[in-house]
């Protein structure tokens, strides 16, 4: 019996008050596979990442993290089965500083399903993967340019020591030599077994980073395929990406 | 005939510059589309032009009256209607009370306080959800109806004033994909034969280059493109803003 | 003027700013997280105080004192943990004003269990070990004690601080009060910080209460004194802010010491005597801050959205049934003199009954249809029956022009609160209605002169032919009746609406062309004129009056009338008036435990009834006619 794939969502749909947002979506992610979810601004990409972090009052469907339904869990409980979630913008503490912040993301260590421990992190490890964060280290998380903030927004997350990491476009509105850093960080959680499911609009670095990726549009799924098969079909990319 | 004109619109939050001295103009009749990536300042550009914000540097002139850092209420008073990216309706009241409302409103009348309000301009606010396809659900309270039907009485209720100017902040947000085309169809028929211009914020590119006479494009708090579907689809300033170029990743080996 | 006394005072001061602090640092703490106004902070101070006098006198000597202060921190800590996991967790998701209601009750339900638990009388705590001297500043000798409290409140501040700077629960407190949902999304259990945070600041007021002992003694008015004073500390130094709390306690101690110091000052040939204006002052101060800064000096600004309605089906006129009922009911009443000839008591109890709907209408005139929840709408019913009370004292007014006097005075008060209570929503207007009535209290109580203070004004009896029961009756029904037919018509007309249409989408009633606050204002002023004939009706009836009319006590019954009918329907508030009136006459007479009976009435209402006997009944009726 193989594995169950770290992140599974099975005909999610989810609602902003009466206004239906998601429709039956539907994808996995392995363990060690990074999935880019694309697709133009408001496809429902961090509305599909909310959803699977329980953060939308209203939803529908069943999401599994290592074959556990986490589907009627609070955020809370969501994190602590292994999912890390960044979202768009950022949500740094602002009044806490960069080690305080990261204090507030801490949780125990953790294991894979196959009892394999998962990658454990401090925020030395951190400040080694994240050199510019080591600088700031007592900086209040107002005082931090985006992209510090973006760094530190994946730290924080990182250290709850996740199996699953939702990425909710990483890349937006960064300076592109930290873009090029968080590409680095992304390879790096890869090969040490974390699900990531990223969601972009920046095309390259999808293609860079990701193996594969859904294609949103309205809230529904048109499109599945590896990074390749993508890159090859000028029609998907038309349909769903560029104006 | 120029309806509406921005000169070097500015608005800064702390240190972000979120509006940028960003400048454009709309004709009589127009259909204008302003779109741009998440946080290019789309929003803060149409609350500055609908009231909500205060700008901190620039001009808006409607029919060459300025009415920047004037008041939501005033705004309205001017003819400029508005719907909003979360439709806003009044909850407690029947489809056709909410038209009724924005009539009373429009023809100042709110402080009579004998008359029963729902006898005020009932014909007139009937005819106005007629117009949207609402008047079979007159009666029926707001909260009841679904969204895409709420978004229609939104826009009856923009329609009450009479408006010259309408601007729509993402008029298919939240709407099911067969909707949306539905709904800019329907203003779009409604904005000709009133002959009212339209600025409209809208992700749906489809929307976009279907219905806009004219995008114009932002991005980071400025304005990079501007013009008709097929100049802005080629514009490569505007791919980039919106992909990137791929430049970046040059050194990591892969490109797209 | 003696500088050197002023300056004493001000030191003593610093003293009193050291309790204030401690009840204030509890409540902003508790709201930060929470978002919760915990009413009942000022009772678990008076439970501090008690429970500190017992355990000192039963214990005795050092050991007593300072053991049993330590100790009472603690058991009012766990007190708080208690009703956090109890209570509050079900309201979390709970409308703002049943928030409110439901710590409100539970000040109600504090305060009965005191007073069955220690009695009515005052109880004298002893004074600390080590500290009985005093030390001598300026001359003066200031009592030991009062050093003593002094320092402790700048301490606890940085033991506070060090907490929330070093302790990893310091960081989460903190980090919830900035962003709690996206610190759940890290995997910290809300639940657990909120039930520590809630109980840490009961530990606070406990603490705060504990060490006034020797001070003040333990007493069934401290809960509501207290709970007016940290609220103002906590609007002025900015909600969610410890230091802001301090800085605030000190200002507004000092803003009254200062008062108490200047005393009796001659101006321009009248002698006023400053220091019966300590309360106005405090008020004065956080009307200031609120208007100019409405976040308090060193708080964030809130997101302050006005009680965003809860899905109200919209508001029908009349159905013929519901006209027909409304006209038999008329009948009957203007009957009422004739079919109760042998018992004029039911004339008694109806007059009691009219007020009570027309003082509950005008308050739902506002909180339902204009969504402004206020609690303090005594004040505009104290103002009409203090109107027409004075009038008659001071003019021999006859009864019609002291009637007349009843709104007008009302209205005043109604248009001057309204502009600075329309500007703020949620939460920050409750409070400042609720101050704005307390402050009209306490100008009424200390303003002996004009008002007779504490024992209020006699003999105010209607003229012939309406000295007589039944006519005075039938006068009360025509005024009632009208002040009803009046507001619902209002209510139906457009200014109705646009007051709806404020309350349901401001954004929305502002792009349509309306003026929110205007016309918000405006209600507010016709909710207090209204509210004041009932106010003049009351003193005629009565035939005196003292400032309970305007007590917090009489606003929160007006709430409880308002929320037994249920906000959403006009009838609502006539039956929940009439039920409430009723109730109160035949109950409050057979047991000393009105409050706790009111405080659970309050609590299931809260918990299990939240649209009201009507909307219940509606409910019902709607599950009926569909089956």
């Amino acid at each position: 019996m193989s594995a169950p794939p770290g992140l599974a969502v099975e005909h999610l749909d989810a609602w902003y008050g009466a206004a239906q947002v998601l429709y039956d979506v539907t994808f996995t992610v392995g363990r060690g596979e990074v999935v880019a979810l694309m697709g133009r601004n408001g496809a429902g990409k961090s509305t599909t990442m909310k959803a699977v972090m329980g953060l939308l009052a209203r939803r529908r469907g069943v999401v599994r993290l290592n074959g556990r339904d986490i589907s009627g869990l609070k955020p809370f409980e969501i994190a602590r089965l292994g999912m890390g979630y960044t979202p768009e913008d950022r949500r740094i503490f602002s009044e806490l500083t960069v080690l305080e912040n990261l204090d507030a993301g801490r949780q125990p260590p953790r294991h894979f399903a196959d009892g394999t421990p998962a990658p454990l992190w401090t925020p030395e490890t951190l400040f080694r993967l994240f050199p510019n964060l080591a600088e700031l280290r007592d900086r209040p998380g107002g005082r931090m340019s985006g992209g510090e903030q973006q760094m530190l927004t994946i730290a924080r997350t990182l250290m709850g020591n996740p199996l699953v990491v939702l990425l909710d476009e990483p890349s937006e509105g960064i300076a592109p030599v930290i873009v090029e850093q968080i590409a680095d960080t992304i390879v790096e959680l890869k090969k040490r077994g974390l699900s990531i499911l990223l969601s972009e609009q920046n095309a390259a670095f999808a293609q860079i980073v990701s193996d594969r990726a859904y294609m949103l549009e309205k809230g529904q799924i048109r499109w599945a395929g590896t990074m390749a098969e993508l890159a090859d079909n000028t029609d998907v990319q038309r349909n769903y990406l560029t104006l | 005939m120029t309806s509406l004109v921005v000169t070097s619109l500015s608005k800064n939050f702390g240190a972000v510059r979120a509006v940028d001295n960003v400048s454009f103009s709309i004709a009589g009749g127009e259909f204008l589309a302003l779109i741009g990536p998440n946080g290019a300042g789309k929003s803060t550009c149409f609350n500055m032009i609908n009231g909500q914000l205060a700008p901190d540097g620039g001009t808006v002139l409607f029919d060459g009256r300025g009415i920047a850092g004037l008041p939501p209420r005033e705004i309205c008073r001017r003819g400029i209607a508005r719907t909003f990216q979360v439709a806003a309706t009044f909850g407690s009241m029947t489809v056709a009370e909410n038209v009724q409302m924005a009539l009373i409103a429009h023809t100042r009348e709110i402080y009579r306080w004998w008359r029963r309000a729902a006898s005020y301009h009932r014909p007139r606010a009937l005819d106005l959800l007629r117009q949207v396809g609402m008047q079979d659900a007159a009666d029926r309270p707001c909260s009841e109806l679904a969204y895409g039907d709420v978004k229609r009485v939104e826009l009856a209720i923009a329609l009450a004033s009479d408006p010259q100017l309408l601007l729509m902040d993402e008029p298919t947000a939240g709407m099911a994909p067969g909707e949306r085309n539905d709904l800019i169809r329907l203003v779009k028929a409604l904005v000709i034969e009133r002959g009212v211009s339209v600025l409209f914020t809208e992700h749906s590119m489809d929307v976009v280059f279907a219905f806009a006479d004219r995008i114009v494009v932002m991005a980071r708090g400025r304005i990079i493109a501007d013009g008709d579907a097929k100049s802005v689809r080629g514009d490569p300033l505007v791919q980039q803003a919106y992909f990137g170029s791929g430049r970046t990743f040059e050194r990591a080996g892969g490109v797209s | 003027m003696n500088w050197e006394g002023l300056a004493f005072q001000a030191v003593d001061g610093l003293a009193s700013a050291s309790g204030l602090f401690f009840v204030a640092a509890g409540l902003s703490l508790i709201f930060g997280v929470t978002r919760i106004i915990n009413i009942a902070h000022g009772s678990l101070y008076m439970l501090g105080t008690y429970i500190a006098v017992s355990l000192a006198s039963a214990i005795g000597g050092p050991l007593g004192f300072w053991g049993g202060v330590a100790a009472t921190a603690i058991i009012v800590g766990v007190i708080g943990a208690l009703i956090e996991i109890v209570l509050l967790r079900r309201i979390y998701s709970a409308p703002e004003l049943f928030q409110l209601l439901a710590t409100f009750a539970l000040l109600l339900v504090i305060n009965d269990a005191a007073l069955w638990l220690w009695g009515p009388q005052d109880l004298l705590g002893p004074r600390a070990p080590g500290l009985r001297g005093s030390l001598e500043i300026l001359g003066r000798h200031m009592p030991s004690y009062d050093a003593f409290l002094i320092v402790i409140a700048p301490v606890v501040l940085c033991v506070l601080h060090i907490v929330f700077v070093r302790s990893r629960f310091g960081r989460l407190v903190r980090a919830a009060t900035e962003d709690r949902d996206m610190l759940g999304a890290l995997g910290v259990n809300q639940s657990v910080l909120f039930t520590a945070v809630f109980a840490l600041g009961a530990f606070l007021a406990g603490l705060g209460g504990a060490l006034q002992m020797p001070r003040e003694p333990a007493s069934l008015g401290t809960d509501l004194t207290v709970i007016t004073d940290a609220f103002v500390v906590v609007v002025v130094g900015g909600m969610g802010s410890i230091v802001g709390s301090y800085v605030a306690a000190v200002i507004i101690a000092e803003v009254k010491a200062l008062c108490i110091g200047i005393g009796l000052v001659a101006l321009g040939g009248v002698s006023v005597n400053f220091s019966k204006f300590t309360l106005i002052a405090e008020f004065l101060v956080m009307a200031v801050v609120l208007v100019a800064r409405p976040q308090g000096l060193l708080g964030r600004p809130q997101i302050a959205v006005r009680g965003e309605a809860a899905l109200e089906a919209p508001i029908r006129s009349a159905s013929r049934t519901l006209t027909v009922f409304g006209i038999a009911v008329l009948v009957i009443l203007a009957a009422l003199p004739f079919l109760a000839r042998s018992s004029p008591y039911t004339l008694v109890l109806g007059v009691d009954v009219l007020i009570a709907v027309l003082f509950a209408t005008s308050l739902h005139f506002i909180m339902g249809p204009g969504g402004m929840h206020s609690f303090g709408h005594a004040a505009y019913f104290g103002l009409g029956a203090y109107g027409a009370a004075l009038a008659v004292r001071w003019f021999a007014a006859p009864m019609g022009l002291a009637l007349a006097a009843a709104p007008v005075a009302a209205a005043l008060g109604a248009l001057l609160f309204g502009w600075f209570a329309v500007r703020l929503s949620g939460v920050y207007l409750a409070m400042l209605t609720l101050a704005f009535a307390q402050i009209i209290w306490s100008i009424i109580y200390q303003w002996q002169d004009l008002t007779g203070g504490s024992n209020g004004v006699l003999g105010i009896w209607p003229n012939p032919p309406f000295d007589r029961l039944p006519v005075f009756f039938l006068l009360s029904l025509a005024l009632v009746a009208a002040g009803v037919v009046l507001m619902r018509r209002i209510l139906l007309a457009p200014f109705g609406y646009a007051m709806r249409a404020g309350r349901d989408s401001p954004l929305r009633a502002e792009a349509i062309g309306i003026d929110v606050k205007k016309v918000h204002w405006l209600a507010f002023a016709v909710a207090g004129t209204v509210c004041g004939v009932a106010g003049g009706i009351f003193a005629f009836a009565k035939g005196s009056i003292s400032p309970e009319t305007i007590s917090i006590d009489h606003s929160v019954n007006g709430l409880v009338m308002v929320l037994l009918g249920g906000l959403g329907t006009l009838s609502g508030p006539i039956v929940g008036a009439s039920v409430f009136a009723i109730l109160q006459d035949f109950v409050m007479q057979e047991t000393e435990y009105w409050h706790a009976l009111l405080g659970g009435i309050i609590l299931v209402l809260v918990l299990a009834f939240p649209s009201g006997l009507v909307g219940g009944f509606l409910r019902i009726a709607a599950r009926w006619r569909r089956p």
